[in-house]
């Protein structure tokens, strides 16, 4: 097993990394979990054993790195908002959903993410979150459930 | 729009895309540089590390995947394409087929190679254009003279070609011997400095 050259893994994930790192932390902080995210798997990638899913093996540490933001008050949250900013400074992008999704336990919104935004499959999510494909598989509905509940409850 | 698809669709603008390459060598992270370059005897890449010019791989016998697999191998698999770290190697490499240039001038960094290999190279850089040696004169050159085998394969694992002359070296009768990237680049390349060959 020969691994790719680093650069081949930035040009073809690169994308799918960002759009996780920007919704896992908003627009944004997304850059600077990037860049953490890159030079973590600089570090590691002399390491790695297996050139399968590398695209994975990054969302995977984009996840860890997006957990530790989230538990140190990194969030981009409507709840953290000052009460009284005028709804125009609000970031349009940041909408009812995805004020939705940071407001999910972390469990539920990381099964969120890494299903919906990262289009890791069950399995894998079982792995990175420590369950049973069949958990996993039931945490993604679970969070797709309260967001449905939540967001309805705030539609006008 | 389903829940599903609007969790899929991006939440906003992705930011510029980050010049990893440049954060690998900012951080002391980049194993290789490498750029391509079409050469008359064929197609190489040539790679660099921040001590110098490390590998002038032909893809005359293989492909560029299997060449960047043995670089990782050899050197690590932090590479990155970038050409300003053999820039001043590729205009050398020009000149020279361009019958402009008879000699190299860039440092080159031959650290993953055993002292012996490094004694064999040295000798051989100092056979000049247009003039060949032999596998048993460079033995006896570096002071092993029955190590003729061992020098041409030390040769053989010549990271440098062309940069360092080891298609100089035939074999005793004027045999041309072997080469990294086959024996007729090494004919071609012995023509362009007018060796007349067997």
């Amino acid at each position: 097993m020969t691994l790719p050259p680093f650069g081949a893994l930035v040009d073809e994930h690169r994308d799918r990394l960002a759009r996780f790192c920007v919704a896992a932390v908003g627009p944004t902080d997304a850059s600077d979990l990037e860049h953490d995210t890159w030079l973590a798997a600089l570090r590691a990638y002399p390491t790695v054993v297996s050139d399968q899913n590398l695209g994975g093996w990054l969302v995977t540490i984009a996840h860890r790195k997006a957990i530790d933001r989230w538990r140190t008050g990194h969030r981009e949250t409507a709840t953290d908002q000052v009460p009284d900013v005028p709804a125009a400074a609000v970031d349009v992008v940041d909408d009812g959903l995805w004020a939705a999704v940071d407001r999910l336990p972390d469990g539920a919104r990381s099964a969120v993410l890494l299903r919906y935004v990262a289009d890791l499959p069950y399995a894998d999510i079982g792995t990175e979150l420590g369950c049973s494909e069949a958990a996993a598989r039931q945490r993604v509905r679970a969070g797709l459930s309260t967001l449905r509940t939540t967001i309805t409850r705030e539609q006008p | 729009m389903s829940l599903e698809t609007e969790l899929a669709a991006t939440r906003g603008p992705l930011p510029a895309a980050p010049d990893v390459g440049a954060l690998a060598a900012a951080e002391g992270l980049l194993d290789l540089s490498v750029a391509r370059m079409h050469l008359p005897v064929g197609d190489v890449i040539l790679a660099a590390t921040d001590r110098g010019l490390a590998a002038i791989h032909y893809l005359t016998l293989e492909d560029e995947d299997a060449a960047l697999g043995h670089l990782a191998a050899a050197f690590g698999p932090r590479i990155f394409f970038d050409d300003d770290p053999t820039a001043r190697a590729r205009r050398q490499l020009s000149e020279y087929f361009e019958g402009t240039r008879t000699t190299f001038d860039v440092p080159v960094d031959l650290a993953t190679l055993t002292g012996f290999q490094r004694d064999v190279l040295d000798a051989c850089a100092a056979i000049p254009f247009g003039a060949v040696s032999t596998y048993g004169d460079l033995a006896g050159d570096i002071g092993r003279p029955r190590a003729n085998r061992a020098v041409g394969n030390a040769l053989g694992a010549n990271p440098v070609p062309i940069v360092i002359p080891c298609h100089r070296v035939l074999r005793t009768g004027g045999n041309l011997g072997g080469y990294t990237g086959g024996v007729q680049v090494k004919a071609r390349l012995l023509e362009h400095e007018g060796v007349v060959t067997a």
